[in-house]
């Protein structure tokens, strides 16, 4: 580790020192905190990893609860996926290519789910769509529906923490998105409508993918606002985070093991994700 | 969207006039284009004519004025609906789709059938000689061949106008050559009105039936290539065609130019331009015997070669280029910052009213 520069040196050491910027020793004082912070982000996965039980795994995970959590996590989250490309590519077209008064400002309550602690989410929504709520009252007695502590309500949950992955990741790509394409279109005859169908989307196609596998894998660990908006009621309601928190108070080693379950799933959507999206940032 | 009966009668064109107002820039330009007739706009580097060509098209909104084509009012429809062809300086194809399908699309948006839009698109590919390149995505076509699909999806909406926006400048020069005379043919078999915009003049003299320059966002001056390139009336288009031009007031046989009176063979009453090649211009170390007309005391401002002559820039009375071959800089023994004098014959000289 020293300074010389062999002219043989292997490629991928030569590109690494050449982003390095200025050669010389490493100093500690930001060596020694970038390998605890290495380490604290490492070590509980790799106790979570050391301490699950091996031997007893393939009958744990073919336990009927666990299959039960983890297929009604997985069809949650996609139908909540589904909710937000159906509303959310629309409203980051509305925010990146229109300019309406207000704009800044709507474009900031479209984030703030995603700083506002999820479980002030979920009360929030119990306010609104609840059985007593603003829109819940009028549901039931329209409609006869009622969201809370149903199936459907877990999908608002995760939908309403999920969505703004995905406003913000559409947004971007479509503010890179070159808008003179949009105007060729229009040149040629195209509505709107079409060139937002058949030049628009096609070209942020990557940004959506990116934000919807976003938005899925935040959906698929909703905790707070689902626990608190639609209970936590196996079968349907209690998703594989809620499954996780529970199992760990009666049963630890199940726990463990839905949570490998969960690992494993987000080291997918990590890999799956890596090209398009996590080496750009 | 029924638009226009295909067969229309080749008479009309565009009629226009285009006010575009923006803080810190104005654009108030009158254009007249006869169906068949290609139009170049000339002029230096944001003097509005990308602008002009937005508002044709729909793509920038106008605060005043009106655009006819072919008896047609086009100012109060969104661009979708001006069915006018655009081709664009870096073309914009559609990244995503292949070259039929880019060509095809506008057929598609207008509402034909897909196999009528690919039977289009395939036509007009082969006319611009591309049909083996149908399937083939813009970002592995040549710059030339990625111009020509450019214009047949434009000419694929039928317009009545088209429009070219720089359509060589992304070209480089070997292929511009090549390109430019396919451009000249395709323009020629076009049956609508055509504008073009290049800071180019050989481009636009090579493609065009007529100039119209603008500058700071009006039309300084128009005409076809011959008559703008004798008789320029502002700096710029001077300098384009290569002449020194001078703004003075005539009576009769001469020009008063500043403190300099030029003596001209054209007759000229009241403010008058004078302009004169730079090879035209004749130096001399000392004072000429026989003192011809037209002469003035210059200092040298700078030399710089200009093809195979040398052009020698002029201070004094009257600024102006000389062109003296290198024997002649060797014998005069020239330098920058040097007095020389300097004379242009009647002859040569050219005066019209201003």
């Amino acid at each position: 580790m020293t300074t010389a520069t062999t002219p043989a040196s292997a490629p991928g050491r030569a590109s690494g020192r050449e982003r390095g910027g200025v050669p010389g020793r490493l100093p500690w004082p930001l060596v020694i905190p970038a390998l605890l912070g290495l380490a604290f982000l490492v070590l509980p996965l790799a106790g979570l990893l050391v301490r699950a039980p091996w031997s007893t795994l393939p009958q744990r995970l073919a336990e009927p609860q666990v299959l039960q959590a983890l297929r009604l996590s997985l069809v949650t989250a996609t139908i909540a996926t589904a909710v937000c490309l159906l509303l959310g590519v629309p409203l980051a077209w509305l925010l990146a290519r229109t300019a309406f008064p207000g704009r800044r400002l709507i474009r900031a309550l479209v984030t703030v789910p995603l700083v506002l602690p999820p479980v002030v989410g979920g009360v929030a929504l119990l306010l609104v769509l609840g059985r007593r709520g603003l829109i819940g009252s009028w549901l039931e007695a329209a409609f006869g529906v009622s969201l809370p502590f149903t199936t459907a309500g877990v999908v608002v949950a995760e939908a309403f923490v999920a969505m703004p992955f995905l406003v913000i990741s559409v947004e971007g790509a479509l503010r890179a998105a070159d808008a003179r394409f949009e105007e060729a279109a229009a040149t040629l005859g195209a509505s709107r409508w079409t060139v937002f169908r058949r030049v628009t989307l096609p070209m942020i196609a990557p940004g959506v993918a990116a934000g919807a596998v976003l938005c899925w894998a935040r959906a698929l660990g909703e905790f707070g606002a689902t626990i608190t908006f639609a209970g936590n009621f196996p079968g349907t309601t209690q998703t594989m985070p809620l499954a996780v928190y529970l199992a760990l108070e009666t049963e630890p080693e199940a726990a463990v093991v839905l949570s490998l379950v969960l690992l494993a799933v987000s080291v997918v959507i990590l890999a799956g994700l890596r090209e398009r999206w996590v080496s750009r940032i | 969207m029924s638009g226009p009966a295909p067969d229309l009668p080749p008479h009309g064109g565009l009629h226009a006039r285009l006010a575009v107002e923006r803080p810190a820039f104005r654009l108030d330009v009158e254009l007249e284009v006869a169906a068949g007739e290609v139009v170049a706009l000339l002029g230096p580097n944001g003097a509005g004519k990308t602008t002009v060509l937005r508002a044709l098209a729909g793509l920038t909104g106008l605060t005043g004025g009106s655009i006819t084509l072919d008896g047609r009012s086009l100012h109060t429809l969104p661009a979708e609906q001006r069915r006018i062809g655009m081709v664009f300086q870096d073309y914009l194809l559609f990244p995503h789709l292949s070259a039929l399908d880019n060509v095809a699309f506008g057929p598609r948006s207008n509402g034909a059938s897909k196999a009528e839009a690919r039977r289009t698109a395939e036509a007009l590919l082969e006319r611009v000689g591309l049909v083996e390149y149908a399937a083939v995505k813009p970002g592995r076509l040549s710059g030339g061949q990625a111009q020509r699909v450019a214009l047949a999806r434009a000419l694929a909406v039928r317009p009545r106008l088209l429009l070219l926006d720089e359509p060589l400048a992304a070209l480089d020069a070997h292929t511009r050559l090549e390109i430019r005379a396919q451009l000249r043919r395709h323009l020629a078999d076009f049956d609508g009105a055509t504008v073009l915009v290049t800071h180019d003049p050989l481009e636009a003299m090579v493609l065009a039936d007529r100039l119209i320059v603008v500058e700071h966002g009006s039309v300084v001056q128009q005409g076809t290539a011959a008559e703008v390139a004798r008789r320029p009336r502002t700096d710029y288009v001077a300098r384009l065609v290569g002449l020194n031009l001078h703004r003075g007031r005539g009576d009769g046989a001469h020009v008063k130019v500043g403190e300099l009176l030029l003596s001209t063979s054209d007759h000229v009453e009241g403010p008058a331009f004078v302009a004169f090649a730079p090879a035209a211009v004749a130096l001399y170390r000392t004072r000429p015997d026989g003192s011809p007309r037209n002469l003035w005391r210059a200092r040298i401002d700078g030399i710089e070669r200009h093809g195979d002559n040398v052009r020698v820039h002029l201070d004094g009375p009257v600024t102006a280029s000389a062109d003296v071959t290198p024997a002649a800089v060797a014998e005069l023994d020239l330098s920058p910052g040097q007095e020389i004098w300097a004379s242009v014959k009647a002859a040569e000289t050219h005066a019209y009213p201003a």
